[in-house]
Parts: C-alpha cells; structure tokens; sequence
C-alpha cells in the first residue's frame, strides 16, 4: 500500500504502522494479517459490516488489546519509532493518556458518569499533573465551547445530556491533552441522522484544524465518505480492499466491496 | 499489672500469627505508605469495630508497655472500653487515659490532642485502606496505579466539590502523599489531624482487618495532603470555643442535648478536655 501522494514527500517515517496483525480469540480469529500505514493528518476509515474484524483491529491498534502476532509501531514525539507492544508499561499508559485518545461507541465506556462535564474534560488534565483548578476549569470551559456544548452546563453530570452531547463531550475530553492521534469506535452510532450530521461536521471540523491523524471504525459509508481520506474494507477478519475512500466507494473492485456500496438506499 | 487470662497466648494470637502481622509491618515501614497484605484473623469483635488495629497492637504489645484506646477522641465509649479490657486481660498489660503515659495509643477515627512523641506508638483502626476504591474497583488496576504513581485521578473529585461547594469539601480520611511517593487514607479521622501526621515524631502503624492490608508511616516521615494550587489545603475552624473547658484550638464535637435542638460544642478528645478542666481548677 502505498502513502497519500500529497504527503509522500514528508520524508517523516508513518505516524503509524501496522505489520501483519492478528488478533485471535482462541481459535477464532478477530482479523487477520492488517498491514497499513498511517500518516501524521490522514483520517483512515475502517468499514464493514459487523463481525468483520473492525473493533479488534483497532483494540489491537490501540494498545487495548495485545495482537497474537504482528507489530503496531509507533512514531512518538521524540522522532523515534517504537513497537507500542514492546515499550514499558508506564510509557503505553503515557501514550494513552496524552498522545492518544479513543472514543468510543458507547459514551458510557468513555465518560465518567458519576462526575460533572467540567471534570470529565478535566480528568485527563490532572492526570497529567495539572493542579490548578482555575486553569483547569478554564480549559474545560473552552473545550466544551469548540465541541458546541453550552458552557453553563459545566457543572451538569453528562447522565443529565442527550445522546449527541455525551459523544461531543466525549470527543472534547479526548482532545484536551492535544493529540496526536485519535481512535474512534463508531462515533455516531446511536444517534438520529440530523444529530450525526453535526456530529461528523464538528470531526471533520477538528481535525482538519488540529491536523490529527485519526483510525474510525464505521459501519456507515456515509461517515466514511465524509471524514476518511483513506478506506480499507474488511470482511471475516481480512482486508479486502484499500485505497482512496472516493476511488473504493465510487469504483469498489472487490465483489464484497461492490455490494457493501449497492446495499447502500438511494433516497 | 496483672496476670494474662489463663487459658489464652499473651495478646491472645498465636506466636506464629504474630510473626506473620510483625513482618507484614516491618515491610511497611521500610515502604512508607504502602499496603502491605497479611493473614488477617478472625477477632472476637465484629468486622468494623477495629479488627486491624486490634492485631497490630497484639503483635506489637509487650508486657512492660501502657495501653491507650480512643474511639473517636474519648476514652470512654464502647469500643474503646472494650479493646484496653481486653488486651487488660490478654496481656495483663497497663492501661492509661493519658496520652503522655501511654507507649502505644490505639485509635479510631482522631489523633490525640496531646502532641506524640518519639518512642510512642499510634495504631489506626482502618476500614477501607485503598484510596484510590471509589476511582477503580480492581484491585489489580490500583495496584498498577499505585505502582505507576498515576494518582491525578484523585483531583476529579477536589475538582467536582470545588465547582459544585466552592470548596474541597472532604473533611474526614482526606488523602494524603507519602513521602512523596504512596498515596494513602490516614483512615477516618477528621482533616483536622491531618497536619499532626507530617513529621511526627511517633510511629504510626495502620490496620484493615477485614480488607487484610496494613501500612505505615515512620517517624518524621513527610505527610502531605492533596489540594490544589489555588485551592490550599485548610483545616476546620469553629466559632465557638469548647463549652467545658473553653478551648479554642481542639477538634469540636457538636452535641445535642434536648429535643428542642439545643447544642454545644465540646473537645471530642476527653482527655485534652479533662486536663485542661483540672489545670484550670488547681489555678
């Protein structure tokens, strides 16, 4: 596979790699031999149906998720690159925490519910160390302004927000610490199509503007289509097909490929 | 002094027990505020009432030292009652009231007015040792946690009082930073106590029975409790002063004393109370 041609002559090594990974849950496979690279700003869209190897692939990616075989390596700040299995646990806890943020499906498994908004965004903060309260409301505050939340409601616990609101708030907890890269589980499953339309705006919104490199898992062409720059298709654990997400979804090759974009309704 | 119950080892646990509970010990006092597990026993006294401070002391107890039990400040509740006729009888060792007399006090829920010295000895009654429970329910993540010293989840809970009170709004097992390193729960006792533990001259030695962990903080070992930059850690104040013995600088209990509502505030520790009633008589 090769890179984005727009960016190929960053002479930078990929942000991140995946060499043959192969997820196993016994003799089950999740996915198997998923090989790409990902480059610092480039979205790449992950699309199939359900059981195809989606969620494991990126659990894998992750560092969630300990691959069976294969490497995912990783290009920290320091310029170095290293295989995200093989380095210390504090440094992966680290990476997690500030250089990664996932968001998932369900934003109960991302957020804290018991918690106002304002600690939510706050938390990974003072993981990180900071201690001062007026400045860490002061972020939270701004944050939850850039992901369209009212900020009066700071002090509400996120049980008390709808659907689209606790993935905002979810999104904007992720990107408090500014990273590099995001992992995204579906982001808009579960929410009524106008919903998911904001929702993809302000994605598509941030990260072209913080220039993240993000890995979204979907089901949905249509949020493909609108936030990847790059597609790969899977199906029974495998990667079927890749390319650009306009070439895949306008000129799909692979039959699974073909009928994944003829099932999509024409309204 | 008099002579143990018949019938019964010194202390009343076993040697072996002993051994086990005075090496646990030993390990967490060379790592201060780490929890050490250890083969918690069962006591005759229920879950709750001071099964780990009860074994800690029974391991540590000889006979030539002087017993002081306190139960939330006084000498004279229940519980309190109970654990110095107990090891009264066990042991056959002596029993005080006074603070200065004793080599070991053990406690529930209050440090002594009367400051500790060195050589002395404070055993805390703990019920839940772990300070990071309410963030994490495995233990094996706290674990990791602790081992990490990834502790930045604890100021989501300042932060939440702090937006909802205006203030950080825990006021008793206010966690505390270990010599720098383990995050620990000094046990239930009132923030107001929470200074007497920096740099104490005396050995403080901690007991969860049920939750079989003990830990330690060595003598002058630097204790500090988590606050924020801009938020500093404060102590309860009172407007009044104690009703019996007018001090303004104790630990304040508020009492009521008929149905109509009426209340006082009196020293929750009866000793501090008592001494300085007597001192003000003999003037």
């Amino acid at each position: 596979m090769s890179a984005l041609p727009l960016l190929a002559e960053d002479e930078l090594p990929p942000l991140l790699s995946a060499r043959d990974v192969t997820v196993t849950y016994g003799n089950r496979v999740g996915c198997r031999d998923v090989s790409f690279d990902l480059w610092p700003g480039e979205v790449l869209g992950i699309v199939g149906e359900s059981g195809s190897g989606k969620t494991s692939l990126l659990g894998a990616l992750s560092a969630r998720l300990a691959p069976a075989s294969g490497q995912v390596l990783y290009r920290l700040r320091d310029g170095t690159t290293e295989d995200v299995y093989a380095l210390s646990e504090p440094m992966r806890r680290l990476l997690l925490r500030t250089d990664w943020g996932v968001v998932h499906q369900n934003p109960r498994d991302g957020l804290r519910l018991g918690v106002s908004a304002g600690a939510n965004v706050g938390e990974k903060l003072m993981a990180i160390g900071a201690r001062n309260y007026a400045a860490i409301r002061c972020q939270a505050t701004e944050w939850l302004d850039k992901v369209e939340i009212p900020t009066d409601r700071i002090d509400d616990p996120p049980s008390s927000f709808s659907g689209g609101m606790q993935q905002r708030l979810q999104i904007a907890r992720n990107l408090v610490t500014k990273p590099r890269l995001v992992f995204m589980d579906e982001p808009t499953g579960g929410l009524d199509v106008s919903v998911q339309a904001r929702l993809l705006d302000l994605i598509r919104g941030l990260v072209a503007d913080l220039g993240l490199a993000a890995v979204i898992v979907t089901h949905d062409l249509a949020v493909a289509r609108l936030l990847a720059h790059r597609l790969m298709v899977m199906r029974g654990g495998v990667v079927v097909e890749t390319g650009l997400t306009d070439q895949v979804l306008d000129d799909p090759q692979h039959p699974y490929t073909q009928l994944l974009v003829a099932s999509i309704l024409q309204v | 002094m008099t002579e143990p119950l018949a019938g019964y080892n010194f202390a009343y646990l076993d040697e072996q027990t002993k051994r086990m509970i005075r090496r646990a010990l030993l390990k967490a006092v060379a790592i201060p505020g780490y929890q050490v597990p250890f083969g918690s026993r069962e006591m005759p006294l229920p879950y709750g009432w001071g099964t780990g401070g009860i074994q800690v002391t029974a391991s540590i107890i000889g006979r030539p030292d002087v017993l002081k039990v306190i139960d939330q400040g006084a000498d004279d509740t229940t519980n309190a009652i109970s654990i110095r006729r107990f090891f009264a009888r066990t042991a056959g060792v002596a029993t005080t009231e006074r603070t200065r007399d004793a080599t070991i006090v053990q406690t529930r829920h209050r440090i002594p007015e009367t400051p500790l010295a060195a050589g002395q000895i404070i055993v805390y009654q703990v019920p839940i040792p772990e300070p990071l429970r309410w963030l994490e329910p495995r233990e094996t993540e706290t674990r990791v946690m602790h081992a990490l010293s990834e502790y930045g989840g604890m100021y989501v809970n300042f932060y939440e009082d702090i937006a909802i009170h205006g203030r950080i709004a825990t006021t008793y097992d206010y966690p505390v930073l270990v010599n720098d390193r383990y995050m620990m729960r000094p046990s239930p006792i009132p923030k107001f106590d929470n200074p007497k533990m920096d740099m104490n001259p005396a050995l403080q030695l901690f007991g969860a029975g049920r939750e079989k962990r003990i830990y330690a903080v060595p003598p002058y070992t630097k204790v500090k409790s988590l606050d924020f930059e801009d938020h500093p850690f404060t102590v309860e104040s009172w407007n009044e002063a104690c009703a019996i013995c007018d001090a303004g600088d104790s630990f304040l209990d508020e009492v009521i004393t008929d149905d109509q509502g009426t209340r006082m505030f009196v020293c929750s520790d009866t000793e501090y109370c008592r001494d300085r009633v007597a001192a003000k008589a003999a003037e």
